[in-house]
């Protein structure tokens, strides 16, 4: 039964990938893309690593998703001047591929068996942590400087996105809800926050013990504000505001604090006094959440479009 | 096992100094705002220049590399920090650019007219301090994922350099830079999952030890070091650097160009000499040799061929990492021999180094040319030699160095890469560098020949560009030449700490 639902995946991931490809119209494409999204979440599901499912649907295909959608959007009724992909390009692209693909598969049928794994490592080191989740493990103590710098890789992401606003508008006011808000829309926005907000809170606090954790409760609030900046209840923040940059900066500060008190109180930089791990770990969580919710949504909302007020 | 490979050692905290100081500026300069972003910087370079200059004197004085274990959380579930005597170089090659750039830019922020806008100058500053972290990250780190997120940081922080000016011809170049850069981080991240699939590790040490030619290790190598020359731009996949790299203003261009490139390089080299098993290794040095000596010729012409200044010094870049390549097959050692024994591993890291320091002399001095002329076409540049003297004295200094003409690290570079040649038994390699000094020599003769020739119209005004903008391109190109009293042999500082990666390789 398990097999055949697998077949039917694999079935609907290829086929979804191909009309992506082929699909003419970018909406439609875009629409099919978020689609193949989903349906690899499903498949991580399948693959017994939930915590890659939840990170797949969330960011793979709702936030990449609704940037497509923007972008789109913006594009359309442009007079768009295409730039024509030649014959022999398209055969290069396509050979390139194909070679990729080949040699995954040749590595990946080749792979040593049992494969080596850093699992049973990682499980053992959880006492030291007191958490439940090696995942949560792996991001916030065993690679924490990876996650620490990975945060501030969407910061910079995101400082980069602003400086494309004209020097006029910079630090100003993104452009977010576009013309006539449909009914549904503004429906929606009233009622989806509430619950929202508490799928998020859970999904961070659950993250310890459980799948979930920062990036995707970050994603699911980011969300939730991102759709009442859409349906106009709410005007996007200005960008050079204090309390948007205190909100964007405060988790990776935090983070950093916590880590330079390793030297003193704990094995150095980044490692926690084993007494207080736990609730360090959930304090840094908490911030980043926020810092991660803010940094999406705003990176989404896109560069400042309306001078500040100053 | 790997609990004997990497412990922290007394000056070990140093690295981690290195790698989050700048970052701390990054966040800092976001809480506080464009305000105090110009103090923080300058802050931030001090300390970060002593950072590197301790690291530098503490290898001196250890005599071994550094190592720091994050978190106490040892390799392979954790990630160790560690720099050797090459790594040392690197950090303070690096540390010298950036604070030279930094100057540079601040006395250029500084100015009454033209000193960029608020958000230009913001933005400046943060993507310069994100950058130096990602650098001094990836001549330290010892973990491949953690040297993933180096790479993705290093982007970030170099796209939004490109189109600081906010033109939308930059900016094209920006995303086309972007693209290149993504295909590959993605590839690069792909070799990673295959080689943690294969080796349960990630800790470049430890695959040291345990790396055998098997196809999944091969494969994994291939996409890495393709993703890696994507980023590195070496012909034929140099097509994005020429307009990324003259579009952006003069202060970004000599970061990207002396710096941010070398990243990718310097990953490729711990591939291939770290991980890559001899045969894999030997192979895949021949082809980047092939690749290295076509980037060589092919945009040393190109660079001929430039009507635009900052264009002809893009292209520059491209043919002068080419030198960089073809150390591969050189530095392969022999019997008995391990590759930082050889006269090669010392000519690339001085090519390396020297490269550096001349290029961002160059684009630092490209860029007083052009707010003095308004432009950068070539041929309407006569006598800018009178009108700029300290700027073209510069430019002719670093130039130097690229033609690989004595005294300057770049000649002591190409000495010793050309005498590795010809030991090695690699003829074409050596007409290869030969040719690529002489058309190195066409087309920084072409500019000089511009600066001394005399000028049919008068002289542009140079009010309002104070002398201390083009000290700082003059201090670096000469850097760039002093590095020529090294002496012609292997040297030693680059060897510390390798010795025991010998060991745990052979």
């Amino acid at each position: 039964m398990m097999l055949l639902f697998d077949i039917a995946l694999v079935a609907g991931l290829l086929t979804l990938a191909v009309h992506v490809v082929r699909e003419p119209d970018e909406r439609s494409a875009i629409i099919a893309f978020l689609a193949f999204g989903l349906l690899l979440g499903l498949a991580w599901i399948r693959l017994a690593a939930p915590d890659v499912a939840l990170t797949e649907i969330a960011i793979g295909g709702g936030g990449t998703g609704i940037l497509l959608l923007r972008a789109e959007a913006a594009v359309r009724g442009r007079g768009k001047h295409e730039e024509s992909v030649t014959r022999p390009g398209k055969l290069a692209i396509a050979v390139g591929c194909a070679a990729i693909s080949a040699g995954l598969g040749l590595a990946v049928l080749s792979f040593a068996s049992p494969a080596p794994t850093l699992a049973p490592a990682a499980a053992e080191g959880l006492s030291a942590t007191g958490l439940g989740n090696p995942v949560t493990a792996v991001l916030l103590a065993y690679r924490a400087l990876d996650t620490l710098l990975e945060k501030v890789v969407v910061l910079l992401a995101l400082i980069g996105v602003w400086s494309l606003a004209p020097d006029a508008a910079w630090g100003g006011v993104p452009a977010v809800r576009s013309g006539e808000i449909p009914q549904p829309l503004a429906y929606l926005a009233r009622i989806l926050p509430p619950f929202g907000v508490v799928i998020g809170v859970y999904m961070f606090w659950v993250g310890a013990d459980a799948p979930g954790g920062t990036f995707q409760a970050g994603t699911v609030l980011a969300a939730m504000w991102l759709l009442v900046m859409l349906a106009g209840l709410r005007s996007p923040p200005e960008t050079a505001g204090l309390p948007l940059r205190l909100a964007l900066a405060g988790g990776p500060i935090l983070f950093l604090a916590i880590a330079f008190l390793g030297f003193a109180f704990a094995d150095g930089f980044l490692a926690y006094p084993k007494a207080l791990a736990k609730p360090l770990i959930l304090a840094i969580e908490a911030a980043l959440t926020l810092s991660v919710a803010a940094a999406l949504a705003m990176l989404v909302a896109g560069p400042a479009r309306r001078a500040p007020t100053r | 096992m790997t609990a004997a490979l990497h412990a922290t050692t007394p000056g070990g905290f140093l690295l981690v100094l290195a790698v989050i100081l700048p970052v701390c500026a990054v966040l800092a300069i976001l809480a506080c705002g464009p305000r105090s972003a110009a103090r923080i910087a300058m802050a931030t370079l001090a300390a970060g220049l002593a950072v590197a200059v301790a690291i530098t004197v503490e290898l001196v004085w250890s005599g071994a590399a550094l190592t720091y274990v994050v978190g106490a959380w040892r390799p392979p579930l954790g990630i160790a920090l560690r720099a050797d005597g090459l790594s040392g170089a690197m950090l303070v090659m690096t540390a010298l650019v950036v604070v030279a750039v930094g100057l540079f830019a601040r006395v250029q922020y500084g100015l009454r007219e033209g000193g960029g806008s608020e958000r230009e100058r913001t933005t400046f500053w943060q993507m310069l301090l994100a950058l130096w972290s990602a650098l001094n990250i990836v001549f330290v780190g010892e973990d491949l994922f953690n040297l993933y997120v180096a790479l993705e940081l290093l982007t970030f922080a170099a796209v939004p350099l490109v189109c600081l000016d906010g033109r939308a011809e930059t900016a094209n170049a920006a995303l086309r830079y972007l693209l290149f850069a993504l295909i590959g981080s993605l590839l690069y991240l792909l070799g990673v999952g295959l080689i943690y699939g294969q080796y349960g590790t990630l800790d470049l040490l430890a695959l040291a030890r345990l790396s055998r030619p098997d196809p999944a290790l091969s494969v994994a190598l291939a996409l890495m070091i393709v993703g890696l020359l994507a980023k590195a731009a070496l012909f034929p996949l140099h097509l994005w650097l020429p307009p990324a790299h003259a579009g952006a203003p003069a202060q970004a261009s000599a970061v990207l160009s002396a710096l941010v490139i070398k990243a990718p390089i310097f990953l490729i080299l711990r591939l291939v000499l770290d991980v890559a098993p001899g045969q894999v290794a030997f192979l895949a040095g021949q082809l980047l040799a092939v690749l290295g000596a076509a980037s060589i010729l092919f945009c040393s012409v190109m660079a001929l061929r430039q009507a635009r200044l900052k264009l002809m010094i893009a292209y520059s870049t491209v043919a002068q990492i080419g030198y960089l390549f073809i150390v591969f097959p050189l530095a392969a050692g022999g019997a008995g021999t391990s590759p930082w024994e050889t006269i090669a591993w010392t000519g690339g890291a001085l090519q390396l180094i020297s490269h550096a320091l001349a290029k961002s002399a160059m684009f630092l001095a490209a860029g007083i040319v052009i707010k003095v002329y308004g432009h950068d076409r070539i041929a309407d540049l006569g006598g800018f030699g009178r009108a700029l003297p300290i700027s073209a004295t510069a430019f002719g200094l670093a130039g130097l160095s690229l033609m690989g003409v004595p005294p300057s690290g770049g000649f002591v570079a190409k000495c010793l890469l050309l005498t590795a040649a010809v030991i090695e038994g690699y003829p074409w390699l050596a007409v290869t560098i030969l040719l690529g000094g002489l058309l190195a020599g066409g087309y920084v003769f072409r500019i000089i020949d511009k600066a001394l020739a005399v000028s049919a119209s008068p002289l542009p005004s140079r009010a309002g560009v104070p002398r201390r903008l083009e000290l700082t391109a003059l201090a670096l190109a000469i850097a760039a030449v002093l590095l020529g009293f090294v002496p012609l042999r292997p040297f030693g500082f680059l060897q510390i700490g390798r010795s025991g990666l010998a060991m745990a390789g052979l």
